[in-house]
């Protein structure tokens, strides 16, 4: 079965249609970026998968669960399906250590020395052991979002969510996030949904590439078709604008 | 003032003890109704939204005195009898979580509204990310507001005087009555009032600065 599916979801908030007619498959395993011109709904599709945002119609299959279902328990979705912010939403009152190791523990009830354990392998993995007891307002944006993903990633989940991972931060932190997604996607067989601008990211990583643009998915390739071949022309000038800025 | 102090050291000592009382126990349960009704505020269930506001525009809106006639005059009537001292503290229950339930929820509302999507993400429950996240942040918020509640709730304690609870206005009456010696009477009680609500204020503000 595939990790994700959508089956002609709509979205809507009051008239406005902000999904039209999504379908969509992601495998296990599988990166895929998505882009596009900002309102195009991007954020949205990515924030439905772990439901929060509700879907008006349609079938959106998370790990075999169905999100349209009312009854569908959003927390066991949420325990498998990891999400990072554009804004990081480190817990404010809470330091880089027990921002890792607050879910696994009364979530997953891990035990306390293999959660500490964990929490400390993935800050070393993100390269930041030594800023385990500082608070979030201590330290820089690229490394709040390294946090951030240590922290997705301590609840093992089977899908990663990256919202615009890298869009609130200063141009000298960027390469660092990168490369930590880059090891994941490389690394691990989990499946990750990129929404991000950062198109070397894309070539580099992605297996597949969606391009969306007013709440449809316009495009869906193989990243080296995709970027050699763009078949829609709002892609095209997408791709351009975006490439050659 | 000396003399008064000398004369009557007892019921004063008796008044303070049920002023600090009651102010303590409604302190705890308004704290934690208000808590309750701030979080029923802000849920996504329109019943307990309702249920909420209702209790909070009711009681924020009708005077101490009117909550408490009711618990001491009119409940012992039809329900249960109830003495001066629970009336009175029911009674300031009442009315200051109305105020703290306010209180707490603008505190709610001013935490970035990403901490709950980041904890709901997260896989926490909706109370768990609320205990874990939220509150903790909020109560930091509102600390110099809800200082300004505890110091109101000991001044508003003096109600019980009304109701027969015995607490320190209760006092004053008594021995302004006895003695004739007005002034004094309720300057010694001020004073003591004074010394119940002056190191709160002190306190919050150093909470304050420790926090900020």
């Amino acid at each position: 079965m595939s990790m994700i599916e959508f089956h002609d979801v709509q979205k809507y908030y009051g008239d406005f249609h902000a999904l039209k007619d999504i379908n969509l498959t992601m495998e296990a395993g599988e990166t895929v970026v998505l882009i596009g011109p900002s309102g195009s709904g991007k954020s949205t599709l990515s924030r439905t998968i772990n439901g929060l945002e509700r879907i008006q119609s349609g079938q959106l299959i998370v790990n075999g669960q169905d999100l349209a279902n009312p009854k569908t328990d959003m927390n066991r979705i949420r325990k498998n399906v990891g999400m990072v912010f554009q804004h990081f939403n480190l817990y404010e009152n809470k330091s880089v250590l027990e921002n890792i190791m607050l879910a696994p523990r009364i979530v997953l009830h891990r035990k306390e020395d293999e959660n500490k354990k964990l929490a400390m392998q993935l800050l070393d993995q993100v390269g930041l052991a030594d800023k385990a007891n500082n608070m979030p307002s201590e330290i820089s944006g690229g490394q709040a979002q390294r946090v951030a993903i240590a922290r997705s990633l301590a609840m093992q989940p089977k899908a990663l969510i990256f919202d615009e991972p890298t869009s609130a931060l200063d141009p000298e932190m960027i390469d660092d996030v990168l490369g930590v997604m880059k090891t994941i996607a490389n690394d691990s067989s989990m499946t990750m949904l990129v929404v991000t601008h950062e198109m070397g990211f894309a070539r580099e990583v992605a297996n597949r590439v969606i391009f969306m643009a007013d709440g449809q998915i316009l495009e869906d390739d193989a990243t080296k078709e995709f970027f050699d071949h763009p078949k829609e022309e709002r892609a095209r000038q997408f791709l351009s604008k975006i490439i050659n800025h | 003032m000396i003399t008064i102090l000398s004369d009557h050291w007892q019921e004063l000592l008796t008044g303070l003890g049920w002023t600090l009382l009651s102010s303590i126990l409604a302190l705890i349960f308004s704290l934690i109704i208000g808590s309750l009704f701030a979080i029923m505020e802000v849920t996504e269930s329109k019943v307990a939204r309702t249920i909420a506001r209702i209790y909070i525009e009711i009681f924020r809106n009708i005077p101490l005195l009117v909550i408490t006639s009711f618990f001491y005059l009119v409940i012992p009537m039809y329900v249960v009898k109830v003495n001066g001292f629970t009336a009175g503290t029911i009674g300031l229950t009442i009315y200051t979580s109305a105020f703290i339930a306010e209180t707490v929820r603008s505190g709610i509302q001013s935490v970035d509204p990403g901490q709950m999507e980041g904890a709901r993400a997260n896989g926490l429950t909706f109370w768990q990310a609320m205990s874990n996240v939220i509150l903790p942040q909020a109560f930091r918020l509102v600390i110099p507001p809800l200082g300004n509640q505890f110091v109101n709730l000991v001044k508003n304690s003096s109600v019980l005087a009304f109701v027969a609870g015995f607490d320190l206005m209760y006092q004053a009456n008594n021995i302004a009555s006895i003695t004739f010696d007005t002034i004094n009477s309720y300057m010694v009680v001020g004073v003591l009032y004074l010394i119940i609500t002056m190191p709160i204020s002190y306190y919050m503000r150093y909470l304050e600065k420790r926090l900020a």
